[in-house]
């Protein structure tokens, strides 16, 4: 796919994104920084009020010097004593004004800047967390991570200081130069013309500054992926003792981001030290055309005095302004960064047919960000080529209504970026309160159909029907709340036990969360040190494998679902833990319409009917007993048959049991 | 009506919580970071003085310029008289030269100090890294991975930040500063003293300052951690979290570590907000001061108008370079606390640590035998204060087969741990060929013993790569063997890039029975003497289970074996098996022998025979 933005660097996502996703909106990083005014729009009076805090602060400071050149002219040279002490306290005085003055400036920013990073730090989580699945595989995580820490303090520093030295800085030039003008206009001139170059100079700085900025961004993102992936896989690597391997390639990244850092600095050294030459070559200059000025009576003593004092004065806005628009470029860079995952519009989102209203489950938000990229999503999901003509909203019988009746219709499903699909037409009925057992080899795709219903990716074509109504067209929260789904892999979060049972369900009474375990058959709650709330660790790692699944199904039997989807829900556990979890989930499954992914018989047991899927198709449906008999593919895939009693080969089985009565 | 408290959902445990710090241990973490950095510097002695130097050569060519200007400012009234340009030329020349000392230092002392500071990050990046991968399990477990990704990211960017933007401009402020006061007093003491006076109320200002940011920073330093761990985390599981409608508990709690780390920063920055514009009034009036007494001196003839004029030069000089301190302070109280906390990690000591003299196992008698025997011998242990395994006793022959069963908690994926070294033992040993595991070097270990895991992980990367882990170095046709031996070519051949499809992030683009196979290739291809399969085939489909029983088979010949399962099918292949419960063997014998006995083991195998219907 190409890369969201014109300057986006391919290595930064992976290759393989959703071809169909539109490219957003191609920005410079300046347009991306302007846009992010959006976010200052709360502290404009703030703002307004700090620059002219600002403004006046350089102004006294520029009014020193001139009293200093009152002193020497009136004072030294003339011999006037009186003035002196008057003139040398206004000059403390208006050093005092200077202080205060920028006292408020920073007391004032500082809140300003630091909320608005911590704004746009929400907002991208808010954004991230509506984001489809598939974005959040296609990114490296370390990129994701990089932008919202890096990239979010880079922009807080320029809007600290840039926005408001860039204004004072330039008042500074104009100010200083008028001054000097009025004092000699020929010297003035010349030192104002003077500094001109030095401009020259940053703008083709910032140039190439930029793109190893941009380079430098992007390779520190790498190196953030690769050291989060040795975090998280910190345990494969230490059983398989590959630590210096890892080390190997961890110090490889980071000596690319070296290269770029020496070269970064080495730009910078040219540029600095061209910058402070030319100050002082205008010092030089000034030197010797003043003294010849000072000699023909065209000025003071005291105005070359003052003349040399208000140069120095420029020194620094002229060398900050080299800095400032280096970070500027650095904020822009960010921002483009920040805003091209802003302008990543979730892919799946409420449709039209599902009302906007349902969808606010953030009131607080209401800022137009949001309206607009929500509108633009809503475009794309409703008229564009995505999915062929499909029924519009069947109007749902009243008697089925909520009674979680499940239909799959001609279901496909393409992995974005897959030559081919992995669903070529799934069809299949799940009544209410059914359970049906799905059936497949390895990589059939039973993960990815599960994933569909809730809405973690959407189909390539076909239909999803709850209750008759297309899953596209039920409002997203409360289509994920009347489905629920226990994953193959049990995602915990370092919280306590508590909290990742009831997960979703925010106001779960300790009654319910105790039911759900119990069903999960997970007593051994009761022995962890300080029971429900006992933190489980990262990805519940202070748990066994058996414990870890056994939370995660309560957590999906918590949320009372009318369709439950376990993948795979007793791979971890014993053989008797098995049985008692099986015994306990068909009482709770009784009330539910459930899609239960099973590789071994006895999970298969739970069903009421088996679906067989093969070939991307629902290759049949029958009870477990009559798939064995007619389906070999079935039979191949069930059969104990060399498993068990070693040399018992061909063993046939011995029958079917049901579930109830183990 | 009211969801509970936000702080209560991370719950208890028994690890302490990374604490703010302050007073004592303050001192302490400082001097822990400065020996870290000392360190660090150590290998760079030479390019450091060099670029000291070149700051001085700099500075003194900058300073060289107010003077010249107030010498040229007395040189005025001679030139009135005598019409005589030569000294002001010659003033005009050594002013341009000093320029361009000025230039040409500048230059190399930022290239180098970048060049510096790169090496000294590159060194830390390393260590840091091969640290966290030396560090125990049991660390990583109460560490976190959102804080090792942390300390790894951004605060070595701190400390990236600091040589990039800071450091040039705080060494060249603290010389401008001690080089613009000696000159001052060489050339006027009384004046210059005038000026001294404003010093006082400086270091109070200042030591006010670095103590309360050096706290501020601290902060700051924990708290992005915290925001960082909740944002791995996130969206590590996004799909849980959309599934189950997390998204708006989510952002509170994001939304309360986001603001506790604006508050840090907001502390930062009104500290600043006092401290520049403090240092910036006590420069204006020591300007008006010399304004004052410097005239003063001028009208009485104690003192030359040049002086004056160099006087109101350098004190923009003097005062100017202290707020440039203290704004590259800031950066660098950042990164020192980021130092801080790194330093702390590095002086974190792996509670698993490999011996200071290493001894090597005997060799394998001969090439038939390919497995080491194992023994545990009176091993306790828990996992913080529970028991795990009250007292374990076990001794598995070379080349024997073990299958290791019982109910889910029962301590089986533990026992694998320890055989792993992941662990030690709080009593007892865990011996290979009667050698201690303690005693062993990582490598060699790591060589005789190999985990396969419950929870497999992928990198990023392609199919290949990943099970070259198993075996750095392995050519694509041992690759390809291992895949085929275990059944797991037919899929990699039917994608689209085979052996070179990427499979995503944490192994997304494949299936969980997929990547299982791909975990179980790596271990086919290390074949190591001692393998231990932790519940390796669980999430297959039966006929891939057999496929890979039969590869194990084979490979198994003449190595040691402890396979966990809970399918007992796996159970077929082993020459053993050991019941365990609650951390007791409570079962040991051949297959036949425990079914024959009507144990646990028969039980459970009546059990899994009817479910296999
Ligand atoms: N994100 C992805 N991008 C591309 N292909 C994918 C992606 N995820 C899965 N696949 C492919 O889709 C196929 C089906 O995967 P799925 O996870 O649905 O299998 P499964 O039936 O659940 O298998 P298992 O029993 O191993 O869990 C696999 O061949 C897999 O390689
Ligand atoms: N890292 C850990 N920190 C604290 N407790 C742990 C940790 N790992 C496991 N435990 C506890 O130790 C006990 C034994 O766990 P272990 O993982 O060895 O069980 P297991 O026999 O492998 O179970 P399963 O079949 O479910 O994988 C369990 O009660 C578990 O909660
Ligand atoms: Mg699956
Ligand atoms: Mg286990």
């Amino acid at each position: 796919m190409p890369p969201t933005t014109a300057s986006s660097p391919q290595h930064a996502r992976d290759q393989l994104t959703a071809p169909g996703q539109a490219p957003a909106r191609a920005q410079t990083p300046a347009q991306a920084l302007w846009r992010l005014r959006e976010y200052m729009r709360p502290y404009y009076l703030m703002l307004f009020l700090m620059i002219t805090a600002a403004i006046l602060a350089v102004s006294s400071e520029i009014a020193i010097p001139l009293i200093t050149k009152s002193v020497i002219d009136s004072v030294v040279v003339k011999g006037i004593r009186a003035e002196l002490l008057p003139l040398s306290l206004a000059a403390m005085a208006l050093g005092a004004i200077q202080a205060g003055l920028n006292f408020f400036r920073r007391w004032s920013i500082s809140s300003a800047v630091v909320g608005m990073e911590k704004t746009i730090r929400d907002d991208l989580y808010h954004h991230l967390q509506r984001l489809e699945p598939a974005f959040h595989d296609s990114w490296q995580s370390g990129q994701l991570l990089s932008r919202a820490i890096n990239d979010l303090s880079t922009i807080r520093r320029f809007a600290g200081f840039g926005v408001v030295f860039f204004i004072t800085n330039i008042w500074t030039f104009l100010l200083i130069v008028a001054l000097l003008i009025r004092m000699n206009w020929w010297l003035g001139l010349i030192t104002g013309l003077v500094f001109l170059p030095v401009l020259v100079l940053c703008l083709r700085f910032e140039k190439r500054y930029r793109v190893l900025s941009r380079l430098a961004q992007d390779q520190q993102g790498d190196l953030a992926t690769y050291v989060e992936e040795a975090a998280a896989g910190i345990r494969v690597l230490k059983s398989l003792g590959r630590r210096d391997e890892a080390a190997a390639r961890h110090l490889a990244q980071a000596k690319l981001v070296y290269r770029t850092q020496v070269d970064k600095a080495r730009l910078r050294g040219k540029f600095w030290a061209g910058l402070d030459m030319v100050p002082n070559a205008v010092i030089g200059l000034l030197l010797l055309l003043g003294t010849l000025a000072v000699s023909r009576h065209e000025l003071s003593l005291g105005g070359l005095v003052a003349f040399v004092t208000l140069t120095l004065l420029l020194v620094w806005p002229i060398e900050a302004m080299g800095f400032i628009i280096a970070t500027g470029q650095e904020a822009a860079t960010a921002a483009q960064r920040i805003y091209e995952i802003f302008d990543t519009a979730p892919e799946i989102v409420n449709s039209a047919a599902a009302g906007d209203g349902a969808s606010h489950d953030r009131p607080g938000l209401t800022a137009g960000r949001w309206r607009s990229s929500r509108k633009a999503a809503v475009q794309r999901a409703s008229g564009s080529a995505g999915p062929p003509v499909r029924a519009r909203r069947t109007a749902p019988a009243a008697s089925t209504r909520g009674a979680g009746w499940l239909t799959f219709d001609q279901v496909t499903y393409r992995y974005p970026g897959a030559p081919s699909p992995v669903l070529r037409g799934v069809s299949l009925e799940l009544s209410p309160g059914e359970t049906v057992a799905l059936v497949g080899a390895t990589g059939s795709g039973k993960t990815t159909l599960l994933q569909l219903v809730p809405r973690l990716a959407d189909v390539t074509s076909g239909r999803i029907t709850l209750d008759g109504t297309d899953v596209r067209d039920l409002p997203l929260p409360e289509l994920r709340r009347r489905v629920a789904c226990a994953f193959e892999d049990p995602t915990l979060f370092s919280a306590s036990v508590r909290e990742n049972v009831a997960f979703g369900v925010q106001h779960a009474t300790e009654d319910a969360i105790r039911a759900a375990l119990d069903a999960a058959q997970a007593d051994f709650v009761a022995d962890l040190p300080w029971g429900l709330d006992t933190r489980i660790g990262e990805q519940g790692m202070a748990l066994s494998g058996g414990q870890r699944q056994r939370v995660a199904l309560a957590r999906a039997i918590l949320a009372r679902p009318q369709v439950l989807l376990l993948d795979d829900p007793l791979s971890a556990l014993d053989v008797h833990t098995e049985a008692r979890v099986t015994a306990a989930l068909a009482d709770v499954l009784t009330t539910s319409t459930a899609l239960v992914v099973a590789h071994r018989p006895s999970t298969v047991l739970l069903a009421d009917r088996v679906a067989l899927l093969a070939d991307g198709v629902v290759a049949a449906v029958g009870r477990h007993s009559e798939l064995l008999a007619t389906q070999p593919r079935y039979r191949h895939l069930m059969s104990a048959a060399d498993l068990g009693n070693p040399g018992d080969d061909g063993r046939t089985a011995p029958g079917l049991r049901t579930g109830a009565s183990r | 009506m009211s969801a509970p408290p936000a702080e209560a959902w991370r719950g208890v445990a028994a690890e302490q919580q990374e604490d703010e710090i302050t007073g004592k241990l303050g001192t302490l973490l400082r001097r822990r970071s400065r020996r870290l950095l000392t360190d660090l510097l150590g290998p760079y002695r030479r390019l450091v003085l060099v670029i000291f130097l070149l700051i001085v050569a700099a500075q003194l060519a900058a300073l060289a310029g107010p003077w010249l200007v107030g010498v040229g400012i007395d040189q005025i009234p001679q030139l009135t008289r005598t019409r005589n340009a030569g000294p002001i030329a010659l003033i005009i020349i050594a002013f341009a030269a000093s320029v361009l000392v000025q230039a040409a230092a500048t230059r190399s002392y930022i290239a180098g100090i970048g060049r510096l500071g790169g090496r000294v990050v590159l060194e830390l990046r390393r260590r840091l890294f091969a640290h966290f991968q030396r560090l125990p399990i049991a660390f990583h477990e109460s560490y976190t991975s959102g804080r090792v990704i942390s300390r790894q990211v951004s605060d070595i960017d701190s400390i990236s930040d600091m040589f990039d933007e800071s450091l040039a401009s705080l060494v060249s402020a603290v010389l401008s500063l001690l080089l613009v006061g000696g000159g001052m007093l060489l050339l006027d003491w009384h004046l210059a003293l005038v000026v001294m006076a404003g010093f006082p109320p400086l270091i109070w200002l200042s030591i006010w300052f670095r103590r309360e940011s050096a706290i501020a920073y601290r902060q700051t330093r924990t708290r992005i951690a915290q925001v960082i761990v909740q944002f791995v985390e996130t969206f590590g599981g996004i799909r849980a979290v959309q599934s189950f409608r997390r998204e708006s508990r989510n952002e509170d709690i994001f939304g309360e570590l986001n603001q506790a780390n604006a508050d840090a920063n907001l502390r930062s920055q009104r500290l600043l907000a006092v401290y520049f514009p403090g240092v910036t009034l006590v420069g204006n009036l020591a300007i008006g001061a010399v304004l004052l007494y410097g005239g003063l001196r001028v009208i009485d003839h104690q003192m030359q108008v040049g002086v004056l004029v160099t006087f109101l030069l350098y004190l923009q000089r003097f005062f100017e370079p202290l707020i440039d301190l203290s704004q590259f302070y800031s950066a660098f109280q950042s990164a020192t606390a980021a130092l801080e906390k790194i330093s702390g990690v590095l002086d974190e000591a792996p509670s698993v640590p490999e011996p200071e003299l290493p001894t090597s196992l005997p060799d394998a008698g001969g090439p038939a035998a390919r497995g080491r025997q194992v023994r545990f011998d009176h091993v306790r242990f828990g996992y913080r204060d529970s028991t795990v395994l009250p007292d374990l006793n076990l001794a598995i022959p070379a080349g024997q087969t073990v299958a290791l069963v019982g109910a889910t908690g029962a301590g089986k994926t533990t026992i694998a741990r320890l055989l792993a070294r992941m662990y030690d033992p709080l009593q007892g040993s865990v011996l290979l060929d009667g050698v201690d595991v303690r005693q062993l070097a990582d490598r060699a270990l790591r060589h005789e013993v190999v985990l396969i895991t419950q929870e497999n992980f992928l990198f990023s990367g392609s199919i290949a790569d990943n099970i070259e882990l198993g075996m750095p170095g392995a050519s694509r046709s041992e690759i390809v063997a291992a895949a085929a031996a275990i059944g797991a070519d037919a899929f990699i051949s039917a994608l689209p890039d085979g052996y070179d499809a990427q499979v995503g992030k944490s192994g997304g683009r494949l299936s969980a029975g997929q990547r299982q196979l791909i975990s179980f290739a790596r271990a086919f291809l290390a074949a190591p003497a001692v393998l231990v399969l932790d519940e390796a085939t669980s999430l297959l489909d039966i006929p891939s289970e057999r496929l890979v029983q039969d590869a194990l088979r084979t490979i198994l010949t003449g190595r040691t074996a402890v396979i966990i399962a809970h399918r007992l099918s796996t159970v077929a292949i082993a020459d053993r098996v050991l019941v365990l419960d609650h951390g007791r063997i409570t079962e040991d014998g051949s297959p036949e022998q425990l079914l024959s006995a009507a144990g646990e083991y028969s039980s459970l195998h009546a059990s899994w025979q009817e479910s296999l219907a």
